[in-house]
């Protein structure tokens, strides 16, 4: 489902890394390890179309996306911070991706009102964000994600900062909700315990350069 | 009157939003070489004298277009793009570029980032610099009074005609007091307009070095563009001060600094420049330490000392042309008839910079984090030393930084100067007004020297307040 083929990534003169290699099946939930500064969110980044490539090809399926713009790769990502738009509510922000599609509102309302349901923020809908608690605004950002039916999620650490027992269950409802929806997931994170939790399969990110 | 007041402030508003808009994209987007230089250009037309901008133009522009309403708008505009700059340009650069990627990831082109997340963030400021243009506009009298001509008043050179040139006091504070309240009801849509807008002075900025030829194009283009408008007025100053009927020379600067009385003057124009700085130091002194107590008061203060913010304020929602109305009928008789005292003219000023200085400190002294006041206590500071120790150094910048500005401020004062200044202790900008309502060639020569002296002075002025700036994170 994707492919990742012999990517280099350069930050001025520095390479971040160098003819790095991955290949996910459909479906498939990957978990990206490794120690600080070794490229993980890079490389996420760099999937995403945010991070230019030095070489390399990335693929969607059979489609070549390497020179496509982000908004036009159909790859998803919840940012290790959310990145919320404040000006809008919660209910707006995971409306946000359909709106700009012009999707109507008849159909779209729905479908806000189902994933809201499903990530436990039914009732939430009306809030701003920053009424939010870590927990709440997590949920949210992996909510507007999903609405969109991305081919791939990329998920940028989603459970860094969140303690004990809110980390234990949101990681339990995240791992249901992506593999319910059969969703593709490049996962990144430093905590090996969360990797096992809700991974197929672990790659220590050193491991993908030749 | 009020008709023409109102459509030609909206619409100087809206073509300064427009104008703006690019430079204030470059300006809060990306880091470049030459940024603060061209910051502090943008910013020189601002704090210029609007007589100096009026007269500015009345050099550039050809004589077809002098006293019309084509040569208002221009020079407002020109005088205004430093508040989009400063005030949406602040908001612009605080938008993380990862809010962007994120928008991106969900589908969005960058044109539809702009229409829905870009604009609607930048709404809020967008309103604020509308209201503010807007104030300024219907308030103008400097620009109006050189460019607009006899056909065309404001409310305020009206106020100013019917008191000076009329004697007509009454129907002077009846208009004023009319525009106070069309003031007051823009100020009050200002303030709730921008409730809950982010106004600390410790910000994260995102600018970022333009990365691809595309950005590179469209930063040094813009820029160079920008520079050119904003520098070509102030270069017309300096052209039109060495030039005479007589060709190119320094006749007009000679006589200026040779102390020569001249276009029917009582003292030699240069003398307008000491007196200018006299009664900058002491706006000062007056505005910085008034101002300084305020800004504590309100800081530190309970719910209570908002009506401190609010009276302080007030001289924002009142014009300059009223200010020296009102001192100049409320300090005419008895024991308190200071018509004739220099002090005078350094009140009027510190009421206008007041609300300048209290802004500046304001978000400064709410900046200081209580959890470092706190750590003093424990360490067994008093109130005072803690304000003395933590307090006090943190902000003192920004205290030099506003005294700057309120300096800045008299310097350029025309409308309540016009009301409060006499022939022997005429302000830069009342000279220059009056050198140039006067016939020949020299004696005009003589009032774009005295504007000439003013851009260097505030120029440098700016280019020191700009280094003095509270630290701003770079991310």
């Amino acid at each position: 489902m994707l492919t990742v083929d012999d990517v280099s990534v350069d930050f001025g003169t520095n390479r971040i890394f160098d003819h790095l290699s991955l290949k996910l099946d459909a479906g498939e939930l990957v978990s990206l390890v490794g120690p600080s500064g070794s490229g993980k969110t890079t490389l996420l980044r760099a999937i995403a179309g945010l991070q230019p490539l030095a070489s390399g090809q990335i693929y969607v399926g059979e489609r070549n996306v390497t020179d496509l713009p982000t908004y036009r790769r159909g790859i998803g990502m919840v940012f290790q911070d959310n990145q919320l738009f404040s000006h809008l509510s919660v209910f707006e922000n995971v409306a946000y991706a359909l709106r700009i599609k012009h999707m109507p509102k008849e159909i779209r309302q729905p479908l806000v009102a189902d994933m809201l349901k499903l990530v436990g923020l039914a009732s939430f809908d009306k809030r701003t964000t920053m009424q939010l608690s870590g927990g709440e605004a997590k949920r949210v950002a992996v909510a507007r994600s999903l609405v969109a039916e991305p081919s791939v999620l990329l998920l940028d650490e989603p459970l860094t900062g969140l303690d004990g027992e809110l980390h234990a269950r949101l990681l339990l409802d995240l791992s249901v909700l992506l593999r319910k929806r059969g969703t593709t997931v490049v996962h990144v994170t430093h905590d090996l315990d969360e990797a096992r939790e809700l991974s197929d399969r672990i790659v220590d990110i050193r491991l993908l350069s030749q | 009157m009020l008709w023409f007041s109102t459509w030609q402030a909206l619409a100087s508003t809206i073509i300064t939003l427009v104008v703006a808009f690019p430079s204030t994209y470059v300006l809060a987007r990306f880091r470049f070489p030459g940024k603060r230089m061209l910051l502090a250009l943008v910013t020189i037309p601002f704090v210029l004298p609007t007589v100096v901008v009026g007269a500015a133009f009345l050099a550039l522009l050809p004589d077809s277009l002098h006293r019309s309403i084509v040569a208002i708008l221009i020079a407002h505009t020109y005088f205004n793009i430093a508040v989009v700059v400063r005030i949406v340009g602040r908001r612009w650069e605080q938008i993380s570029p990862l809010l962007n990627d994120a928008a991106s990831t969900l589908g969005a082109s960058p044109s539809k980032i702009f229409r829905t997340l870009t604009l609607p963030t930048l709404s809020t400021a967008i309103r604020s610099a509308s209201a503010v243009i807007f104030l300024l506009c219907f308030t103008s009298y400097g620009i109006i009074r050189v460019l607009g001509g006899p056909a065309r008043a404001t409310l305020e050179v009206e106020i100013y005609s019917r008191a000076v040139q009329l004697g007509d006091f009454a129907g002077a504070a009846a208009l004023s007091l009319f525009q106070l309240v069309i003031l007051g009801l823009a100020m009050w849509w200002w303030i709730r307009s921008t409730r809950g807008s982010n106004d600390s002075a410790r910000i994260q900025m995102h600018a970022v070095v333009p990365q691809t030829l595309r950005q590179r194009v469209v930063v040094y283009g813009i820029s160079a563009t920008t520079a050119i408008v904003i520098a070509a007025p102030l270069a017309t100053v300096f052209i039109r001060s060495i030039s005479t009927s007589s060709g190119v020379n320094l006749d007009a600067w000679r006589l200026v600094f040779g102390n020569h009385v001249t276009g029917l003057g009582t003292r030699p124009p240069l003398a307008a420049f000491w007196t200018s700085l006299q009664y900058a130091i002491a706006t000062a002194v007056i505005a910085g330490v008034i101002g300084l107590a305020a800004a504590a008061a309100i800081a530190y203060g309970d719910r209570g000392t908002r009506l401190v913010e609010g009276l302080v304020m007030l001289p924002l929602a009142t014009s300059a042309v009223t200010l020296g109305l009102g001192l100049l009928i409320t300090f005419d008789s008895g024991i308190t008839d200071l018509r004739s005292r220099w002090i005078m003219i350094p009140i009027a000023h510190s009421l206008v910079a007041l609300p300048v200085v209290v802004r500046t400190m304001l978000p400064v002294i709410r900046s200081v984090p209580q959890g470092v006041r706190d750590a003093s206590a424990t360490l067994g500071a008093s109130w005072w030393q803690m304000w003395l120790t933590i307090d006090r150094s943190l902000i003192a910048r920004a205290w030099v930084t506003s005294l700057a500005f309120a300096g800045a401020i008299s310097l350029g004062e025309f409308g309540a100067s016009s009301f409060l200044t006499r022939r022997t202790s005429a302000t830069l900008p009342t000279e220059i007004a009056r050198l140039l309502g006067r016939p020949g060639d020299l004696v005009q020569a003589q009032a774009y020297v005295l504007a000439s002296l003013l851009i260097i002075f505030i120029g440098v002025s700016l280019l020191a307040v700009d280094g003095l700036r509270p630290d701003r994170v770079a991310v």
